[in-house]
């Protein structure tokens, strides 16, 4: 018999090991899952992992990894400073449609100007619209002590509405023949986030995503502030012995990971998507949550995350069209992921140990 | 080398590839909005897709990618099926517009087919069906079978396709049943079952013995056959599973005759970029069967009206008719145009609602 044993301190090598183990527990489990359903499972797994990377096709799907990646790495990144000192921000979805809107709002106002002000114009909104979002939250934790997890995700779907609400009114292109959805910012010079480099997939929000991971490096291992998110999370009473201000960091906390969701909503209406429509909004913020514990709450690591998760997106598609596997067994690989490596997790803090047999009459 | 450039490489060369192998197969792809087994808009899509396959056998290879979101996803997508060698897409929802006419510009040897929309280029035709024509016949069977005289409408998004058919039924129902009455939810969806069923419950509570649905589920049949006495009518599938009570009809969309047509005419070489809106009269939108639960007269006058409108002898948008703000719009004996129609953002006099905004 086997029985567990807690370890004094969470095991340094599984933290980094778990994730691996975790990643390869999925990849098993979803073969089998796809065997089930009657198609190859290695020529799906490949499909997956291999193709969007190194495949015939790898040369659009490689930029594609970044478009895809970075609002969940930005997104994560803001995530992942709350959940290291306990504050759980579950809205970003919303904060993300928020920051949407401001931005475009911005652009669309302009429209038809050309400047260059109204891009930098349009990152500062969208980033206030995602922090504005994200203080409704933190505000009335605050003054009531409300939950701030049904708070945030209750204002996701207040921002659902709101975004059917201006993409079919407000915000809708007066020249749509009454259909829903903006002016496409692609098509409008001065409010298009465009690629840097042709071709590359390096747009604003990719360069934001990647100062933003190395900003919560340092923040976090450089920084009072990062110390002290650090310790509230693993000590909260020692933490207010220290003299941390809890107040201070739920604002601090849930406003950065508010501003930051807001950001990839900016750069993703103003780029990829191009417009303000119903259905603007796939779930990044949500599966940013997974990103972010993925990669074990380090900048790193939710990097990595992200490019993980963005891999079994771009993958899982393919294998649909390709493999013809049905859209709901991709979902349930990628959920395969979340719940394999939180099941994995036991071995960062407990040990297994064989059970001795004991004298029992 | 820039990307458009590196595209049209690879579009070239696959064009190439594919007309070397167009001897044999044709390659058809098609982007869906829902799931498979909607049992609604996407299911008869790949009913589409099916009949493809079974019209032209081995000449053809289809594939298809279900549940692919609006927006930046649905470009990769549809770039994907191109670059994997599709000589036909067809997108098949309006939230592919902007999508559909991007990566149509980086393949110009590919041919798109964009369902819904309004946006063509010359390798990216446009189809739609004139579903307001089973919305007359909806609204004529409503208009006699309500005893409560409330007829309730569950609407999607407020835009044109959605408020004809509104209208279209409306005006139907009010020309036999002077008292009619409608009253409308904005379910602000395509696909939701929770949504539709509370709708639906919504709509009962409120009097309503008459549902009408712009939704794909089936949620509505279920909670009308559960309030017992309510009528329904199939949405974009027949949901035959549901007659005779409380599904009395439905509007069917046909695609297979138009998804084979346009394979054959890729096959052909003749494929050209059109437009093309099709109502009963081709075939594009079927009435299912009205079932024993609507009695005879009512079911006869309803295919008669069907019939009028298949021949063209009738038009579902025919005058005097007057704007819900009391202005003039059509004279008598005069009928709507295409144009007022595909734009339609106004509801017709009598309807007591708002269009949301």
């Amino acid at each position: 018999m086997l029985k567990l044993e807690k370890r004094p301190q969470p095991s340094q090598v599984w933290t980094y090991l778990t994730p691996l183990l975790a990643v390869m527990i999925t990849m098993i489990a979803g073969g089998a899952l796809f065997a089930a359903l009657g198609k190859d499972p290695v020529a799906a797994i490949t499909t997956i992992f291999w193709e969007p990377l190194f495949g015939e096709f790898a040369f659009y799907y490689r930029p594609q990894l970044l478009i895809k990646g970075a609002p969940l790495v930005l997104i994560a990144i803001g995530l992942s400073l709350g959940f290291r000192a306990g504050i759980w921000n579950i809205g970003a979805e919303g904060q993300y449609i928020i920051g949407a809107l401001a931005g475009a709002g911005v652009g669309l106002a302009f429209y038809p100007t050309e400047s260059w002000v109204i891009f930098p114009l349009m990152v500062l909104a969208g980033a206030l619209g995602g922090w504005i979002w994200a203080m409704i939250p933190a505000i009335l934790k605050l003054r009531f002590g409300t939950n701030e997890i049904l708070v945030s995700l209750m204002l996701v779907y207040v921002a659902e509405k709101l975004l059917a609400a201006m993409a079919l009114g407000l915000m809708k292109n007066p020249e749509g023949m009454g259909f829903p959805g903006s002016r496409n910012l692609r098509q409008y010079e001065s409010a298009h986030n465009a690629e840097l480099i042709t071709g590359s997939g390096m747009h604003w929000g990719v360069v934001a995503a990647m100062i933003a991971v190395i900003f919560a490096y340092v923040l976090l291992n450089r920084h009072i502030l990062g110390y002290h998110i650090r310790l509230t999370g693993q000590a909260p009473r020692a933490a207010r012995f220290a003299g941390v201000n809890p107040a201070r960091l739920v604002l601090f906390c849930l406003g950065t990971s508010g501003a930051l969701a807001g950001l990839a909503g900016m750069f993703e209406v103003a780029g990829p998507a191009g417009q303000v429509s119903i259905d603007f909004n796939v779930g990044y913020g949500f599966t940013a949550i997974i990103v972010a514990f993925l990669g074990r709450l380090h900048p790193v690591g939710i990097l990595l995350a992200g490019l993980l998760m963005a891999l079994t997106y771009i993958g899982g598609e393919l294998a649909q069209s390709n493999l013809g596997l049905p859209a709901a067994a991709i979902q349930l690989f990628q959920g395969m992921l979340l719940f394999f490596l939180l099941a994995v997790d036991v071995l960062t803090n407990y040990r297994i140990r064989p059970r001795r047999a004991e004298g029992v009459a | 080398m820039t990307l458009t450039k590196l595209f049209a490489t690879a579009a070239l060369a696959l064009g190439l590839a594919s007309t070397a192998m167009a001897q044999d197969k044709t390659k058809v792809g098609f982007i869906y909005v829902g799931p498979i087994g909607d049992g609604g808009w996407t299911y008869e899509h790949n009913k589409g897709r099916l009949a493809v396959e079974e019209h032209f056998g081995d000449k053809v290879e289809t594939v298809y990618q279900e549940s692919v979101p609006e927006g930046a996803d649905a470009e990769r997508a549809i770039t994907q099926m191109a670059l994997q060698g599709a000589d036909l897409i067809f997108t098949t929802s309006f939230g592919y517009m902007e999508p559909t006419l991007a990566v149509a510009g980086k393949f110009p040897n590919v041919k798109f087919e964009h369902a819904t929309g309004f946006k063509t280029a010359p390798n990216l035709s446009t189809y739609s069906a004139r579903f307001y024509e089973g919305r007359a016949v909806q609204g004529h069977i409503a208009g006699k079978m309500t005893k409560s005289n409330i007829v309730g409408y569950i609407a999607s998004f407020p835009i044109p396709e959605v408020i004809r058919g509104i209208n279209s039924a409306y005006i139907h129902a009010k020309k036999v049943n002077p008292d009619v009455e409608f009253k409308i939810i904005w379910a602000y969806t395509w696909f939701d079952p929770a949504k539709e069923a509370d709708a639906a419950t919504a709509l009962i509570e409120q009097g309503a013995d008459v549902i009408l649905q712009h939704t794909d589920s089936t949620a509505p049949q279920a909670a009308a056959e559960k309030a017992g006495n309510v009528i329904t009518f199939g949405q974009a599938s027949d949901m035959g599973e549901y007659a005779p009570m409380p599904r009395v009809s439905s509007i069917i969309d046909n695609w297979a005759p138009y998804y084979i047509a346009r394979t054959q005419a890729v096959m052909d070489g003749t494929w050209e970029s059109v437009q093309t809106w099709d109502g009963i009269g081709p075939g594009m939108v079927g009435i299912g069967e009205i079932s024993s639960a609507v009695p005879e007269d009512i079911k006869a006058e309803a295919l008669a009206l069907k019939d009028a409108i298949a021949t063209g002898s009738y038009h579902p948008f025919t005058g005097p008719l007057k704007k819900q703000d009391g202005s003039d719009w059509l004279a008598t004996g005069e009928t709507a145009d295409d144009g007022t129609l595909l734009g339609m953002n106004f509801y017709v006099e009598g309807i007591d609602s708002e269009i949301p905004n």
